[in-house]
């Protein structure tokens, strides 16, 4: 029976070995895309373009949009001269910023008056604009705290008492810098390998059956179960080397730290690449055609990565939803990786999301072997 | 071109698509389907970030603080933990994104000093959730004070200093910073994109495993004709699919559509011709269908994901990467998509993206008609 099966694993290893594009396209582009879109996927919002337009044109004024311009937060990159000009420069999309200091500014501060910074953010973008407008908001604050201070020492004396404060010290575990490529790039090795291996599975066995190979197979003395395993054990072998590929470019280039324990990893990806092959089994069990299965995957894998919580994030989604999430072995290994690489936890912790990915592994498996030796016997 | 060698293959090809109703069904339910399910899982919004608390303190002043999280609908409070042991193994498996922690002395603080602190403790992992949690928690710690300054001074309020700082933000395109409102448009051209590339990138690969295309060789049709006439079914499924993609966006998830439908029926019409013009190509110029379905897979699902600007900005993105994008054809419709539903840009404001789509299109459409060699080898 081990003959057989190392009979069939020859097989297909041949037919990659004869395809050289094949094999290029196994190697190269896992590796430039993890480059590329680890540089690509940031939410860190750093020199939003901003516009001026300073109506008041006083030390105080001049001296609150130099903290603007001196922070990497904001690129002051436009300087108006009324409300008009303003507003084309944001309809246009020249500047998603605007700070407004209407005249009268230093005015109200000098009276000890509460003076206003005018902003306007154009929404398009909220996830960036919302953080935008909140570094917007600290360095108000700290403006204010600044002026008040300077103020009393000028006057010798406070003349009111400042209003309750309560403050916030905030400790970033495992990511202190809060450095959003650590959180994408894991994730980025998790989506790469499930793409290729559900994909490659899922044709190795339409197309055998397409071309009308499946018949020869069907002949020879190898039975379903043994062609089944010699059908999948590759795709399984080539999952785990693109892990070991991406996950070394991971650490090497992006110098995304790994805390973990590797073995916990590599069995992870082991339960990972159960779930993946079942997956694809199952989708070359239910498609008669190369393009039937071409468009299931397309289908199957794009919400299987959207609703993963790679970028968006599970816990905001609609209850519903949440709960179809729950079959998505990405979830689980995305859990795996990052918490390997960024937190370091182990057994102890992950086991929940181990159990969840064989369950579903199992399931997968074991319904398209069982659909797909009823085709082949 | 002859009008007459077009149609035939028009014809020849709308059957093929006709006759396998498997695929026209995945062609048409499926970008419905992905529409409803990614349009509720698609947000940034932050909502329900499970918070766990460490009470040091269990004063009457801590209990109201909490209070004050239990009713913000950004956490949601999980079951307190007693000591840091705990908190540390909540947060290790990922059981909450964020724990604050209540010192012994924080009453006694605020009553004597008025002012106190509360420690936060994230999870990093994923930045951008810690930083807007974050400043959720600090949102609530300034509700509270402003709550005890109230329930304290009572009428002596104005012995109080003024804040001398205020920041008047407004938002404009998108009033409620809904994330849905810019992630949406994106995602209908990241489906558009999908089909597209599903309809075509094997339609030439399929001819030639199956033998057929030594028959299309020895007709008189040219690469242009042959072209045109595989497009032109596909490209009426694509409209279809568009219209219903849109129209979902609009009446469904209620995204404010304020430019003309024009607009958007021209550029769509050019994103089209861009995306199946991409699919044709790849599929004359690999032969096998595994092999097109891989390279269409990674052309298209995780380049219009990361690289367009539909969930990461493009601005945020090294200038190398900024380079990159050019190149992927999803950017340009994502940011047209993006301008005329919630800017209500017309076709002059649009001019740049549209050159760029349609200089895009006719360079396709000239490499892709040269693909197509009137020879077997």
């Amino acid at each position: 029976m081990l003959r057989r099966i190392i009979a069939i694993l020859i097989k297909e290893f041949l037919q990659l070995k004869r395809d050289r594009t094949a094999r290029l396209r196994l190697i190269a582009p896992p590796v430039i895309q993890l480059i590329v879109f680890g540089y690509a996927a940031t939410f860190e919002v750093f020199g939003v373009g901003t516009v001026v337009l300073d109506q008041d044109r006083s030390q105080e004024s001049r001296e609150l949009i130099a903290r603007f311009t001196s922070s990497a937060r904001f690129d002051v990159v436009r300087v108006a001269a009324d409300a008009e000009a303003v507003r084309t420069v944001i309809d246009r999309g020249d500047a998603v910023l605007a700070l407004v200091i209407h005249a009268g500014f230093s005015e109200l501060l000098e009276k000890g008056q509460t003076a206003s910074l005018q902003v306007i953010v154009d929404g398009t973008n909220s996830n960036s604009a919302l953080i935008a407008l909140g570094y917007v908001s600290q360095i108000a604050a700290v403006y204010s705290r600044d002026y008040v201070a300077a103020a009393s020492q000028r006057l010798g004396m406070p003349s009111a008492r400042a209003p309750i404060e309560v403050a916030l010290e905030t400790r970033n575990w495992y990511n202190d810098n809060l450095n959003s490529r650590w959180f994408f790039v894991p994730g980025v090795i998790a989506t790469l390998t499930m793409f290729m291996v559900v994909n490659l599975t899922s044709f190795a066995i339409v197309r055998e059956r397409e071309v009308g190979t499946l018949e020869q197979i069907m002949v020879t003395p190898a039975s379903s179960s043994e062609f089944i395993l010699g059908k999948t054990v590759p795709f399984f072998l080539i999952g785990c080397a693109e892990v070991v590929l991406v996950s070394a470019v991971a650490l090497l280039w992006f110098k995304v730290p790994f805390r973990g324990n590797p073995l916990v990893m590599t069995l992870g990806t082991s339960l990972f690449l159960l779930s993946a092959l079942g997956l694809g089994m199952l989708v070359s069990t239910i498609c008669k055609t190369q393009q039937q299965a071409f468009a299931t995957n397309f289908f199957v894998l794009n919400p299987l990565f959207t609703l993963s919580g790679f970028a968006f994030p599970i816990s905001s989604m609609p209850e519903p939803l949440q709960w179809l999430t729950v079959v998505d072995p990405l979830r689980y290994f995305l859990i795996v990786v990052r918490g390997t690489f960024l937190k370091g936890v182990g057994l102890a912790e992950l086991w929940p999301h181990f159990a969840a990915m064989a369950l579903i592994g199992t399931v997968l498996l074991g319904f398209s072997v069982l659909r797909l030796r009823k085709s082949l016997d | 071109m002859n009008a007459n060698r077009v149609m035939a293959i028009a014809r020849k090809e709308f059957l093929q698509v006709w006759r396998d109703p498997r695929s026209l069904a995945i062609a048409l339910l499926m970008p419905l389907m992905q529409m409803f399910l990614l349009g509720y899982g698609v947000s940034l919004d932050i909502r329900n970030i499970p918070l766990c608390v460490f009470d040091q303190e269990g004063s009457q002043h801590s209990e109201a603080l909490l209070q004050h999280f239990r009713a913000s609908r950004y956490f949601e409070v999980a079951q307190p933990v007693h000591t840091y042991a705990a908190l540390r193994h909540a947060i290790d498996a990922g059981k909450c994104r964020l724990a604050i922690v209540v010192p012994y002395r924080f009453s006694q603080d605020l009553s004597v000093l008025g002012r106190s602190s509360v420690q936060a403790i994230a999870d990093a992992t994923d930045s951008n959730t810690a930083t807007l949690a974050v400043g959720y928690a600090q949102a609530v710690l300034n509700a509270f004070a402003s709550d005890v300054e109230i329930r304290w001074s009572g009428p002596q309020r104005d012995t109080l200093r003024p804040q001398p700082l205020a920041v008047e933000s407004r938002v404009w395109f998108n009033e409620e910073l809904e994330s849905r409102n810019f992630i949406i448009p994106g995602l209908v051209a990241m489906i558009m994109a999908l089909v597209g590339a599903l309809l075509t990138s094997l339609t030439l690969s399929r001819e030639w495993e199956r033998g057929t295309m030594e028959l299309l060789i020895s007709t008189p049709v040219t690469g242009t004709e042959l072209m045109v006439g595989k497009l032109l079914p596909y490209f009426s499924i694509g409209l279809v699919d568009a219209t219903v993609c849109v129209l979902l966006a609009v009446f469904w998830f209620d995204v404010p559509f304020r430019g003309q439908p024009v607009t958007l029926f021209v550029t769509t019409f050019l994103f089209l011709t861009v995306v199946l013009g991409i699919g044709y190509a790849i599929s004359a110029s690999i032969r096998s269908q595994v092999g097109a379905s891989q390279v269409a897979l990674m052309l298209t699902m995780l380049p219009t994901a990361m690289l367009s600007g539909f969930t990461f900005p493009i601005d945020q993105m090294p200038r190398l990467i900024q380079g990159i994008t050019y190149l992927v054809y999803g950017r340009y419709y994502v940011s047209i998509l993006k301008a005329i539903f919630l800017k209500g840009s017309g076709l002059g404001d649009l001019v740049l993206p549209i050159g760029c789509l349609l200089a895009y299109a006719l360079v396709i459409a000239a490499i892709a008609s040269r693909q197509f060699r009137k020879s077997v080898e």
